[in-house]
């Protein structure tokens, strides 16, 4: 199911370009706000808490995730280069599975870590708060890697409707439609920090047996259909 | 032996019918796929290589259906238009990548570089390489499997003369150890001098199909038309339409010259000059009106 070329060439894509500078300029920029937020407010269990919420999770995974995911296929796609892998002896659904994969990890490692180590700066770990939103981040990782890998996959306009959605959607609508937050992948990933945390600092709308389906129904639903998206991907000619 | 089958294919995007009802079977050697740009040729070869499905009809190889079918690709290998090519890889990474996805090893991808001769060059970024470069490397990925099916579409485009015999001495020598090579081009004289079978398309359509000589023949047999300007049109135009070589001719008042149809190139070329000089009259203008591609294609399509 894994095919360790392909996961080198993605690899290599994704951090290659000027992508890898986009990657590791939203980590550090939180990096910094905390480093700021601790000098001038010293540590707040509160104060960490918002910050990683705000900006960590709400704002930073999710854009990371459309980087890594649409990148992880979409620019292939786009300028034809994909069919290198297409004519070769390999099952479609490898291809993307194996995508997943680097996609999940790198979203992982651009967005979790960073959050863990601002967490620290923040308030120490106080109340568990970076631990919390950093298992938050790690699965939130995975379903957001799942879903834009999906959209780069069968959209040219990935990155635009990726940031829609994560911008848009998760952002504005949650906080205006409470019923558009169940239908949230922060909302989900929440509910497993809720768990973790085990305080009030960190909430989720969504139970976490509701939130942990969820979380699977997505993932798996968007990886298969990505598979058989890439079956039957027309490679058009320039005529 | 493999035998790439194109049987009743036709494919269209929305209400544009891109190829039309082709049937066509191309066996080993070196088949060329000639046809003006936009004429369908493109969508063909991605439906041979599996990336498009036909609308209708079916393309299998030795009866193997090719759409949906990813075990194919252990017998096809293809050389894409399109230049995109992990430009931040050097040249042998990239094919040993291409040999990596088919389950071979780096000893696959180094003979395939030399037999592109590209080893002098094989550490260098693929994006510092130049068009005939990124051509060659392309052609070491589809060689790195030792395919009997090998698709090359436009494969000449932008290559310098030099490069392009290169190229070409390579598919004939691939057609002669018996694989079957089909390559697209809108030149006919790149055709002519590589493919020793051709089909052409023409608007979608299959128009010819058969030995270059017998298709080229149709080409400068069919009438061509002539502008013509002298110092006396109407007694040109006399002396000319008196020989058999000539079908017709009009004399057009407002252009001031003669539109002349000849239907045996050869004779008219050699008696314009004769005839003219034999009156004593002055050729101003000679000028062919219909040489484009597209006129010649279309006389073939109606032939």
């Amino acid at each position: 199911m894994y095919d360790p070329t392909v996961a080198r060439l993605t690899y290599r894509a994704l951090l290659g370009r000027r992508r890898a500078l986009i990657l590791g300029a939203l980590p550090l920029l939180l990096i910094v706000i905390s480093l700021a937020v601790r000098a001038l407010a010293g540590a707040d269990d509160q104060t960490a808490a918002d910050v990683l919420g705000g900006l960590a999770l709400a704002t930073m995974v999710p854009i990371i995730g459309v980087i890594a995911g649409t990148g992880a296929i979409g620019p292939e796609i786009d300028d034809g280069s994909v069919v290198y892998l297409l004519s070769k002896p390999i099952k479609r659904p490898t291809i993307i599975y194996t995508k997943l994969i680097v996609a999940i990890a790198v979203t992982m490692v651009f967005s979790a870590v960073p959050t863990l180590i601002a967490g620290f700066i923040l308030n120490g770990n106080g109340q568990q708060v970076a631990v919390a939103y950093t298992v938050a981040a790690l699965v939130a990782s995975i379903a957001y890697a799942a879903l834009f890998l999906l959209l780069g996959t069968v959209s040219r306009h990935a990155v635009v409707f990726g940031l829609v959605y994560a911008l848009i959607w998760e952002a504005l609508f949650g906080s205006l439609v409470p019923g558009a937050r169940t239908l949230s992948v922060q909302q989900w990933s929440l509910a497993v920090a809720e768990k973790v945390a085990g305080g009030e600092l960190v909430t989720s709308d969504v139970g976490l047996t509701t939130a942990t389906v969820a979380l699977a129904v997505v993932t798996v639903l968007a990886t298969w259909y990505a598979g058989q998206k890439l079956r039957t991907l027309t490679l058009a000619g320039e005529e | 032996m493999t035998t790439l089958s194109i049987d009743h294919v036709s494919r269209w995007f929305g209400n544009v019918v891109a190829v039309n009802d082709v049937t066509m079977t191309i066996g080993p050697g070196v088949t060329g796929l000639l046809g003006p740009n936009g004429a369908g040729k493109s969508t063909l070869i991605n439906m041979m290589g599996g990336f498009l499905a036909p609308s209708t009809g079916t393309v299998t190889l030795d009866g193997e259906q090719v759409w949906r079918n990813e075990k194919i690709y252990r017998h096809i290998g293809i050389v894409p238009e399109r230049e995109a090519m992990y430009d931040f890889l050097t040249g042998r990474e990239f094919v040993l990548a291409n040999a990596e996805l088919h389950g071979l090893g780096a000893k696959a991808a180094q003979k395939a570089l030399a037999t592109v001769e590209m080893e002098y060059a094989q550490d260098r970024k693929i994006a510092t390489y130049s068009k005939g470069m990124r051509q060659r490397v392309k052609m070491a990925s589809a060689l790195v499997h030792d395919p009997s099916l090998l698709l090359l579409d436009e494969p000449f485009n932008g290559m310098d003369p030099r490069q392009r015999m290169q190229l070409m001495d390579l598919l004939r020598r691939m057609g002669d150890e018996g694989r079957t090579v089909l390559f697209s081009s809108h030149i006919l004289e790149e055709v002519e001098q590589l493919a020793w079978h051709i089909e052409v398309v023409v608007a979608g359509r299959h128009a010819a199909s058969g030995d270059f000589r017998r298709i080229r023949r149709l080409m400068t047999d069919r009438p061509h038309r002539y502008l013509v300007r002298s110092s006396d049109d109407r007694a040109l135009a006399a002396a000319l339409i008196a020989d058999p070589s000539t079908s017709g001719i009009e004399v057009d008042v407002t252009e001031g010259a003669l539109r002349v149809q000849a239907v045996d190139f050869g004779r008219f070329t050699a008696l314009l000059p004769k005839v003219a000089r034999e009156h004593g009259i002055r050729l101003l203008t000679v000028s062919p009106s219909d040489e484009s591609l597209e006129s010649v294609f279309s006389y073939l399509v109606a032939a």
